[in-house]
């Protein structure tokens, strides 16, 4: 997606060796990444693994205590002239509930010094659809435009970058379909997005991904590099009582994870020999079949992997 | 880069954002008209540095005529009231235990006998002292008593014993408050103190309610300047502030009938430069409190002092050195001395400006102290 073109061009963000300690807490642990042009960067992990604070880090909002590096050719200790050329979204909706959605549109528009104000903000209320509900309070919104307002409301002075800290949390499948269309057409103008989610739908449709654990940036590249990174085979069975046989299977050594998807056990190893060995002596009553290994999969091979050297490192 | 320095637009936006939001805020726009008109009335009519009508019991074994004359000389200074006759000293004892009279006097049982024969008998007079401010006129009301009480008796044959002019006399003139009325001291006074403690209150919780609401950290992210947030946070807060000082001011003629001897233009100056110093208090705990909670307590710990302090209820005057140095620093000292000289005493402006120069210091330093605690990361 980046290809040949953004080879010529500089990194929208470039960071290396980010670090960031609340108290004892290390809470992002020597980050190292790269954000091109258009590209739609997806940011994974679990709660607490440090999501929000690597956004946070690279958009000036907090000072890392060890590392640097850029955000649109700015040094991250220059945050104001970052925040004033990027899109931040935070993860808690954070406009005025007590001011109308006009108002809110009217506040950012003056902050940003914006030419022709009432113009853009009767442009972005149509394009919304909320032209007729501009008086409205925006606390008595529902989620769902809520967050559509919010993405308006960062974009109201065109930034070349947008950070987004789990937009969709909360919000309804349709309206996070409409959200992703938004921010694919947006990427398509050369905006560049990096995203945080839970979502694996939402992981999928990113250009590229970073997966975070305990701080720790585990994986990063194509959702297809990392899932080839991992190594990982996988197998779908089909049968009686695979809660049981997921118990049993785990205590394999050759047996990295299993996971059960509504009517299939998934089972994934690093050594497909010994894996098929494993297989080859189930019951009869179970079908077993070489799966593709997914996205979901690796993720959760990632946070036990993590889990395991987090606990025994402390 | 022109949006570098201090922006017009950016500061507007701010200042509306705020008109806004205060303007919704429906209950405590009410509590902001409500608070000084429910305060003046209160303390106003409640408060009497001078008090009056002193509940005193009289103890005398053998009441006489002189007896009668003596209580009827207590009421007749204003300062006493007497509410009983005891019996014997045990009720006397007790009646002070318990705060039902704040004196006694006790007349000795051979005291008219004493005084016909010319002994100069003493009258023995026991008072509540635990509260000096309440003894204090009063104990020199009662002092006078030999000269007045006893006038009409002591004639004919016992005219000798009538007490003698004193050798010279002393003439006092009471400036600028001539009656004495306390409200002449505690209207213009309260001005200042209604204002600290709703201009503070509101601006200390503009920023922490932000931060609260999770609505701060989407200002960080915007362009706008430290400057532009706390003084556009300020503004709407002036106009509330000359609000509060035109209704204290209609109260003061309408329902207090204290003169306003400097003139409205000279009270209205006066109330827009210690509004802003308060604003500037307000806004600098603002930044310095991580929640409500803590703007509050601050607040009040800035509140106390300049309340007890500043002379709003005892003279600077009267206090020892040091705490005299605390009180020279507290700007409501400043505007209480301020207020008073343009309420009572009509000063000009070279009269005023030893109190208006402190408080414009206070100012422009406690400003300056919010930008720099203004925190422009979430660190």
């Amino acid at each position: 997606m980046t290809g040949l073109n953004a080879a010529a061009l500089a990194p929208v963000i470039d960071v290396h060796g980010l670090n960031k300690f609340f108290g004892e807490k290390h809470v992002v642990n020597d980050l190292n990444l790269q954000i091109w042009p258009g590209e739609i960067f997806g940011f994974l992990g679990p709660n607490g693994s440090g999501k929000t604070t690597s956004i946070r880090l690279m958009c000036g909002l907090l000072t890392p205590d060890s590392g640097g590096g850029t955000c649109l050719g700015y040094d991250l200790r220059e945050g104001e002239k970052i925040r004033r050329s990027i899109g931040y979204m935070t993860q808690k909706f954070s406009y005025w509930d007590d001011l109308t959605i006009r108002e809110n549109l009217d506040f950012v528009a003056r902050v940003y010094n914006l030419p022709d104000r009432k113009k853009l903000v009767d442009e972005t209320l149509e394009r919304l659809g909320l032209s007729a509900r501009s008086g409205q309070l925006v606390g008595s919104l529902s989620g769902g435009w809520k967050q559509r307002l919010a993405l308006a409301a960062t974009m109201l002075h065109s930034p070349k970058l947008l950070l987004l800290d789990e937009p969709t949390a909360g919000v309804d499948p349709q309206a996070r379909r409409d959200f992703w269309e938004e921010l694919h057409r947006l990427a398509a103008t050369g905006i560049s997005i990096l995203v945080s989610t839970h979502y694996m739908d939402e992981a999928e449709r990113c250009h590229k991904l970073a997966y975070l654990a305990y701080g720790r940036l585990l994986a990063q590249g194509t959702a297809a590099e990392v899932i080839a990174g991992q190594n990982l085979f996988t197998w779908k069975i089909t049968g009686p009582d695979l809660l049981k046989l997921s118990g049993e299977l785990r205590k394999m050594p050759a047996v990295a994870q299993t996971v059960v998807f509504g009517q299939d056990l998934h089972v994934s190893g690093c050594d497909p020999a010994a894996m098929r060995d494993v297989l080859a002596v189930l019951p009869p009553e179970y079908q077993v079949a070489v799966q593709d290994t997914e996205l979901e999969d690796v993720f959760i091979y990632l946070m036990s992997l993590s889990q395991d050297n987090f606990t025994t490192l402390s | 880069m022109a949006s570098d320095s201090f922006s017009p637009t950016r500061w507007w936006g701010v200042v509306l954002k705020e008109f806004l939001q205060l303007r919704r805020d429906r209950v405590t726009f009410a509590l902001i008209i409500g608070l000084p008109i429910a305060q003046l009335l209160l303390f106003g009519f409640a408060i009497n540095a001078d008090p009056k009508n002193l509940p005193v019991a009289i103890v005398d074994p053998n009441p006489s005529e002189f007896s009668r004359s003596l209580a009827s000389a207590l009421n007749s200074t204003g300062y006493f009231k007497v509410t009983r006759l005891l019996e014997s000293e045990e009720d006397a004892k007790r009646t002070l235990l318990r705060g039902r009279e704040l004196f006694v006097i006790n007349i000795p049982a051979d005291f008219t006998k004493e005084l016909v024969r010319g002994h100069k008998p003493d009258l023995l007079v026991e008072v509540d002292a635990s509260d000096p401010g309440v003894s204090g006129q009063s104990l020199m009301a009662i002092s006078q008593m030999p000269f007045i009480a006893l006038k009409r008796e002591l004639s004919g044959p016992l005219l000798p014993l009538a007490p003698d002019s004193p050798p010279f006399g002393v003439q006092i003139h009471r400036l600028y408050n001539p009656e004495g009325l306390t409200r002449y001291n505690m209207i213009p006074s309260l001005m200042g103190v209604i204002l600290t403690i709703t201009m503070v209150m509101m601006t200390s919780l503009a920023l922490t309610r932000e931060r609260e609401r999770g609505t701060m950290e989407n200002m960080l992210s915007m362009p706008l300047k430290p400057l532009e947030v706390l003084s556009g946070k300020m503004v709407p807060y002036i106009f509330i502030g000359f609000i509060q000082a035109t209704i204290i001011l209609i109260a003061a003629r309408l329902f207090f009938q204290v003169p306003v001897a400097g003139g409205l233009a000279a009270v209205y100056l006066a109330t827009m430069l210690y509004v802003t110093t308060n604003l500037a208090v307000g806004i600098t705990i603002s930044s310095l409190a991580r929640n409500q909670l803590q703007a509050i307590q601050m607040t009040i710990m800035f509140f106390m002092p300049n309340l007890l302090l500043s002379g709003f209820l005892y003279s600077v005057l009267g206090e020892p050195k040091w705490a005299r140095i605390l009180s020279e620093m507290l700007p409501l000292t400043h505007f209480n001395r301020l207020i008073r000289s343009i309420f009572l005493k009509a000063g000009d402006f070279s009269d005023l400006w030893p109190s208006v120069w402190p408080i414009l210091l206070f100012t422009v330093l406690v400003m300056f102290l919010a930008d720099r605690t203004y925190k422009t990361t979430l660190d």
